[in-house]
């Protein structure tokens, strides 16, 4: 038992480690891609030559960041098979379709007209040029689309059926995976963030450029297009924070409760704005939730459920299957000790069809097969010993939502102000404090970036499948030493990838800083 | 400037020209050539250390056929 508790946590701390990794690179793509396509577009229109050199250089840092990202995605796919083969397999097809698509996108939008945007200044005309540059950022995005399909089915499983025979959850829906509304939330919500994060990037090296003294008119023009291109995505980030928190409440309530600590809910709920959780508060027990806090009033029933007397059940609440309507009566749905039943029934149906199978009784794998059917949606649960056992970690989710809303907050107010002074009050622009607190944002927006991701996943935990597949399932029967050793030469190799990475980025950066951009007769 | 698709100049191809382009672009690198080394070393220890020595598919590398590996899915998720 040990062992496979090992075996699950080097699994998971693996793929955390190589997806935030990962993580690291691709919002800056989406949004550096959208940047360098507004100022080629820009340049398209009006000829102006500042803008296609704004272009040329922006476009040089998005190169140095997309070759740093290359490939770093692959290593999630080995570990798929590696680590957890069973939920590959379990999962098959549906995972599978959405990847090949955007390992199509992938490689043919991206590869190919990244290409014409580095290479095809003097060989493709002009309207040729901005179609491939436009093209990229496009591919960009559907390459993203696809990759969130797959992670949103793995929140809210839609669109299929499980076929005992195969062992494997079988699409029979494409609309119902690919334009389910926890995709279609998911999607818009990180591609925007992406957006955020490429504006804060141009906004922050910008006033670096303007703390080194030299070329006022190319950041103040960078400040623009990223400020305006940040501001509309916290904004579409926020709008569908909304929506992903009204989803969230629905088919994930145990990761909503998470979130915000809550353990017994009630109609009205509030939300913690700023709190400290009682690290040694349990589900079941009288200890209280919170050590410290400041609620919003009925702030969680407006998130959760666009309803200020709405109830939102809190984690004792959903493993004793507790719902209350908004005249406070109680309603009682499935319990957690019952889920656990049903999951065990199916799997014991599970193992029925195969005795069945082997023995060639058709009738018996028919009876089977309806008895899986009948306590499907449970099937996970199966696996817990205690409705304990389906709780996700409450403080790294709760502290983790904080980060990234706090962040979100601020990162809307940076905007404001950065399209403010740049338009209003360019003087400010002077001041190296304002410059220097601006360069510090690049750091908050990818802390608050990753700490969405820590939301999405460590919130759903124990779930790989929610409500059908846990990890303890999901995983390979291979040795935790394996998975141990892999993960430290990750760690090891993607420090000295990253430091490398990042040298060559900041070494452009700083040679950009030294020449007059907007001037320099041997761009 | 004329259009790749459209250019016609002697007996040069589309496929050439898009060689061109490409043969053109790595050569006039500058930042690019460092990027290159570490994609390529990237690439190297992603699939000539990692997958040939750490990252075999568990189930391809156990079972010959699909019913094989089924019957294995599901005796772990039985069993487990």
């Amino acid at each position: 038992m040990n062992d496979l508790v090992s075996l699950v946590d080097w699994s998971r701390a693996q793929f955390a480690l190589t997806a935030m990794v990962h993580w690291l690179f691709v919002p800056l793509t989406i949004g550096l891609s959208l940047i360098v396509a507004i100022m080629e577009t820009m340049w398209y229109r009006t000829r102006n030559e500042k803008w296609l050199r704004m272009t040329k250089t922006w476009m040089k840092l998005f190169g140095i960041n997309f070759a740093c990202g290359v490939a770093t995605g692959i290593i999630l796919e080995f570990e798929f098979g590696t680590n957890w083969s069973n939920y590959s397999w379990f999962v098959g097809d549906i995972f599978g379709a959405p990847l090949a698509i955007e390992g199509i996108f992938a490689f043919f939008l991206e590869s190919t007209f990244i290409a014409v945007m580095f290479f095809g200044w003097k060989k493709v005309s002009r309207g040729f040029h901005l179609t491939a540059t436009w093209l990229t950022a496009i591919g960009v995005v559907l390459s993203a689309l696809w990759i969130l399909v797959a992670n949103a089915w793995m929140q809210y499983p839609a669109g299929m059926e499980f076929d005992p025979g195969e062992m494997r959850n079988v699409m029979v829906s494409f609309t119902d995976v690919a334009l389910s509304p926890v995709a279609i939330n998911k999607f818009f919500h990180t591609v925007a963030s992406g957006w955020v994060l490429g504006g804060v990037f141009v906004v922050g090296v910008s006033c670096y450029l303007l703390l080194r003294g030299r070329n006022q008119e190319f950041a103040k023009s960078s400040i623009k297009v990223g400020g305006w291109v940040g501001m509309f995505g916290i904004i579409l980030t926020m709008w569908t924070g909304d929506g992903s928190a009204v989803q969230v409440g629905k088919v994930q309530p145990m990761k909503l409760a998470a979130m915000e600590g809550l353990y017994r809910g009630e109609c009205g709920q509030g939300l913690v704005g700023i709190g400290v959780l009682n690290p040694s508060k349990k589900p079941g027990d009288d200890q209280k939730e919170m050590l410290f806090e400041i609620k919003i009033p009925k702030g969680l029933s407006i998130l959760a459920r666009h309803d200020a007397n709405a109830f939102v059940p809190g984690i004792d609440d959903l493993i004793e299957g507790i719902e209350l309507t908004a005249d406070g009566d109680t309603i009682h749905t499935v319990s957690y000790a019952d889920r656990i039943e049903a999951g065990k029934r199916a799997q014991e149906a599970l193992a029925a069809y195969g005795k069945a199978q082997k023995a060639g009784d058709s009738a018996g794998m028919a009876e089977a097969t309806e008895l899986l059917k009948a306590d499907y949606q449970y099937f996970g649960y199966g696996y817990f010993d205690s409705p304990e056992d389906a709780v996700p970690p409450v403080a790294l989710t709760f502290y983790a939502f904080r980060v990234m809303v706090m962040a979100g907050g601020y990162l809307l107010l940076f905007f404001v102000a950065a399209l403010f002074m740049v338009y209003k009050r360019p003087g400010w622009l002077d001041k190296k404090l304002i410059l220097w607190g601006g360069l510090a944002t690049i750091a908050i927006v990818w802390i608050c970036s990753e700490a969405g991701w820590i939301v999405a996943e460590v919130g759903r935990q124990p779930w790989v499948v929610q409500d059908l597949l846990p990890c303890k399932a999901a995983i390979s029967g291979v040795s935790s030493g394996s998975v141990m050793l892999t993960f430290w030469l990750f760690a090891a190799l993607f420090t000295c990838l990253l430091v490398a990475e990042v040298s060559i980025m900041v070494r452009q950066i700083r040679k950009e800083s030294k020449r007059d951009i907007l001037n320099d007769k041997n761009d | 400037m004329k259009d790749l698709s459209t250019q016609n100049s002697g007996n040069d191809s589309l496929l050439k020209r898009v060689v061109g382009l490409y043969v053109d672009g790595f050569r006039s690198m500058t930042v690019g050539r460092k990027l290159w080394l570490i994609i390529l070393i990237k690439l190297f220890i992603i699939f000539f250390v990692l997958k040939l020595f750490f990252f075999s598919d568990t189930l391809s590398s156990r079972y010959d056929t699909d019913a094989e590996r089924a019957e294995a899915v599901r005796n772990s998720l039985i069993n487990r």
